[in-house]
């Protein structure tokens, strides 16, 4: 039954019955088999020509993105007005935030009061996400035995010899300049986060940016110096394990009405609000080492 | 201080000790330790369910859990009653089975060096079922449904081959489709609710039903939370990940996704229904009549596209799509006999999906690592406990007595009795399911069995099964014949659960 297309219906049932294949050597006949012309779809109607026909699925996927984007825009005319004061959304829910968030949270800053007390379960997942995210990157770009090439290996070399012998001397002294400042200035808005607009997840990424400069000016080598893949992998777990630690404390706590609540402090203060201050160092941390494992991962497959 | 049930801690508790293990192991450097680390966490949270679910069932009460120092509207909670126990200890049981029995895949087809990040994502992604299960608080939903997603692509292309790679591309981008419109539900749903937690969502949506305000966008809330559920488990039409990505993923990552993953999108889906949106709601709206549909459609289509391949893990594959069918045709029916049997279904799918997919990774393994069903002739006969896994399976998906797959497709038949103008239609495509089911399992179980005709007798290599294998196979093939034999215990708990949910 080797290379003919036609087949009796019986030969056919057989096959499948028999668990084979329709065609033994599917390749090799498609290789060498007559190509077939394409009709007109419209004149000859079957679903393989539908299925082949590319424009089709340009102009459906064009009538699909259109239908959509009316839904929304009728969904938006209804919705209620931005800002107004009757809207469902300014209800007793958001008024406790805002009347009650001092007191309760401890801290000005009434968006980490929020992601970081009254829904800290939430952040707790979202943390866990970035997390997560880079241990998939880390699973699909760290060099192992696997993925590697000689030509990457080669280019990964030849980058080290640049990094190591070209002066590159503004671009080097303007990081090293720049650079603390950057990671300085997120260590500032990470502290204050819990007093100022800011917090872990932006201070956090502002670090990242500031190591990724560092590491794009001076190369991975020197970087390497002080931040391997142990410190990242060290950093990442230390961070949850506290975030994990503090929050199942204050939900079992909470949960069960224990008491030994964490004192909140004097509002305003650096050292207040709870647990709101470690937990945006957590954060923060957290974010800086992803956002550098993204870059180091995506450029040399190694952090 | 109020009175505390230490047992009410157990939905938390079970959450935490699965992400926590999770974050741990990658201070592990061996796949093994971390295999020792996983099995231990989901024995104790299955002990911990299984406490869970007496103590419930045994009081006849749901019960919350506020996660922190502030209550309901203010800060999250957990939820569980008797369904959601149930199903928190069917999952951690089918896991710790899956695991044991398909531990040996993940050491050989995972690159060694990154076999502790695959029990990472494991880890994850069984706290984040357990998330879903219990939640109470619908953004919350949407943060664990990230992580299922990410952690499930993760578990797709840890083997690292260009098919994995395709497979986890497709998944990736139908997923997050997904993820995106039940996001959109929830951004419009909560600014004309002003409510993430469930309790107050439904009764904001109730009230606004009956007021008659933003009734569009409330249509069209449901339209894309449904529709966003519907892709991310699979129904038909959405349902081209999934041949793709479980051919080419590990057949440990195969059966979980396949058993539990896109299960857990349907109990949130289940808890939506009675917990935001109200079956009277749904009923208005029609939204339960367009489920019923699409569960139709894929009863008949899965099997269609399953009777057509020739790759074994790929017709797996479309059968799970037959069986979500059958789910969502429960889910329908709109009343609560069809959900009583949606859930059964649930429960019996998921045991026995990962058996079929343990043994048959097994078996394809066995043969050369060739997955067509012409080179698996007498697979059974070479390794008979996955032949016999494989074939109590397939009876109990075709719907055998005295195997699981059997009561619920005898469930779903008498539910729509009561459900005026649905019988008809139920009856006659669960039948020709059936045969399709029928069609496409048995020729591929009389395949295995079948001794391959070789012209050189040539000695087969003795096979060595891991005595891990066997526990899990005879374990899996003993609990799907209780839910086929003593089904009315659990029965009894999904009905407390479900009007409980109310």
């Amino acid at each position: 039954m080797a290379l003919s297309e036609k087949k009796s219906f019986w030969q056919k049932l057989k096959a499948w019955i028999d668990g084979e294949e329709i065609l033994i050597n599917a390749d090799k006949y498609i290789s060498t088999r007559e190509k077939p012309e394409l009709p007109h779809f419209a004149k000859h109607f079957s679903t393989e020509n539908v299925r082949s026909n590319k424009k089709l699925y340009r102009l459906m996927s064009v009538f699909v993105s259109l239908v959509f984007i009316g839904i929304m825009l009728i969904t938006v005319t209804h919705l209620p007005t931005f800002g107004e004061a009757s809207n469902p959304s300014n209800n007793e829910v958001a008024e406790r935030y805002l009347e009650q968030g001092i007191e309760e949270t401890g801290a000005i800053n009434f968006v980490a009061g929020m992601i970081l007390d009254y829904r800290a379960f939430d952040t707790f997942g979202e943390s866990n996400v970035l997390f997560l995210a880079v241990i998939c990157v880390v699973m699909l770009l760290k060099r192992d035995s696997k993925n590697i090439s000689a030509a990457e290996d080669q280019e990964n070399a030849e980058d080290d010899v640049f990094d190591m012998e070209d002066l590159k001397l503004i671009l080097k002294k303007g990081s090293k300049t720049i650079a603390p400042l950057v990671i300085l200035y997120g260590i500032y808005v990470v502290l204050n986060g819990h007093l100022s607009p800011g917090g872990g997840f932006s201070g956090g990424s502002i670090i990242g940016a500031g190591l990724i400069l560092y590491s794009a000016a001076n190369g991975q080598k020197k970087m390497q110096t002080f931040f391997t893949f142990r410190t990242f992998t060290l950093i990442s777990v230390a961070c949850l394990l506290t975030y994990c630690g503090c929050k199942s404390y204050s939900f079992f706590t909470g949960a069960n009405h224990v008491g030994y609540e964490i004192p909140k402090g004097v509002p305003g203060a650096i050292l207040s609000s709870g647990f709101i201050l470690p937990l945006n160092i957590c954060v923060g941390l957290i974010v800086a080492c992803t956002m550098y494992g993204f870059y180091a991962l995506f450029t040399k497959g190694e952090i | 201080m109020a009175h505390v049930n230490f047992v009410h801690n157990i939905p938390f508790f079970s959450i935490f000790l699965a992400m926590f293990c999770g974050i741990i192991t990658p201070l592990v450097k061996n796949g093994r330790t971390a295999r020792k680390i996983h099995g231990t966490m989901v024995f104790i949270i299955m002990i911990l369910s299984a406490i869970l679910l007496l103590n419930v069932s045994e009081n006849r009460e749901t019960f919350t859990f506020m996660m922190g120092h502030f209550p309901a509207p203010w800060g999250n909670e957990l939820r569980a009653g008797p369904l959601e126990a149930l199903m928190a200890l069917t999952f951690s049981a089918v896991m710790f089975l899956t695991v044991m029995g398909g531990s040996e895949f993940i050491y050989k087809e995972v690159v060694p060096e990154k076999q502790n990040l695959y029990f990472i994502m494991l880890n994850a992604l069984f706290g984040a079922m357990l998330a879903l299960v219990y939640t109470n608080d619908i953004f919350t939903a949407y943060v664990f449904i990230e992580i299922n997603t990410i952690a499930s692509c993760a578990l797709i292309m840890a083997k690292g081959t260009a098919q994995a790679m395709v497979g986890t591309t497709h998944y990736l981008v139908i997923s997050l489709l997904g993820s995106g419109l039940f996001l959109l539900g929830v951004c419009i749903l909560y600014s004309i609710t002003g409510h993430l937690l469930m309790p107050q969502m439904k009764e904001a949506v109730v009230q606004l039903m009956a007021t008659g305000d933003y009734h569009f966008p409330l249509l069209v809330v449901t339209g894309f939370m449904f529709i966003g559920i519907a892709i991310k488990s699979a129904l038909f039409p959405f349902h081209s990940m999934l041949p793709g990505a479980y051919g080419a993923a590990v057949p440990t990552s195969s059966a979980i996704l396949s058993g539990l993953v896109l299960k857990s999108y349907i109990i949130l889906g289940i808890k939506l229904v009675y917990g935001v949106f109200s079956v009277d709601v749904m009923h208005q709206l029609k939204i339960v009549d367009v489920l019923f549909v699409f569960g139709l459609a894929g009863m008949v289509m899965g099997s269609l596209y399953a009777m057509r391949e020739t790759r074994m893990k790929r017709m797996l594959a479309y059968s799970s799509v037959a069986q979500i069918g059958y789910i969502y045709m429960g889910i329908g029916l709109g009343t609560r006999i069809g959900m009583t049997a949606a859930c059964f279904h649930i429960l019996a799918h998921a045991i026995t999906k990962t058996m079929l997919f343990v043994c048959c990774g097994q078996m394809v393994e066995d043969s050369g690592n060739k997955e067509q069903i012409f080179y698996l002739k007498g697979a059974g006969l070479r390794n008979p406990l996955a032949g016999i896994g494989f074939t109590a399976g397939a009876l109990s998906m075709v719907g055998v007595p005295l195997t699981a797959g059997f009561i619920s497709k005898l469930y779903f038949a008498s539910a729509s009795v009561y459900a005026p103008g649905k019988m008809a239609a139920v009856l006659v495509v669960l039948a020709i399911s059936m045969i399709l089911n029928a069609l496409y399992f048995l020729p591929s179980t009389i395949a295995i069995w079948t001794p391959k005709k070789t012209e050189v007798q040539e000695k087969p290599a003795p096979i060595s099964v891991s005595p891990a294998f066997g526990i899990a196979v005879v374990l899996f093939i003993v609990a799907n014949i209780t839910l086929g034999i003593w089904y009315r215990p659990f029965i009894h708990i999904i009905e407390m659960g479900i009007s409980l949910l109310q």
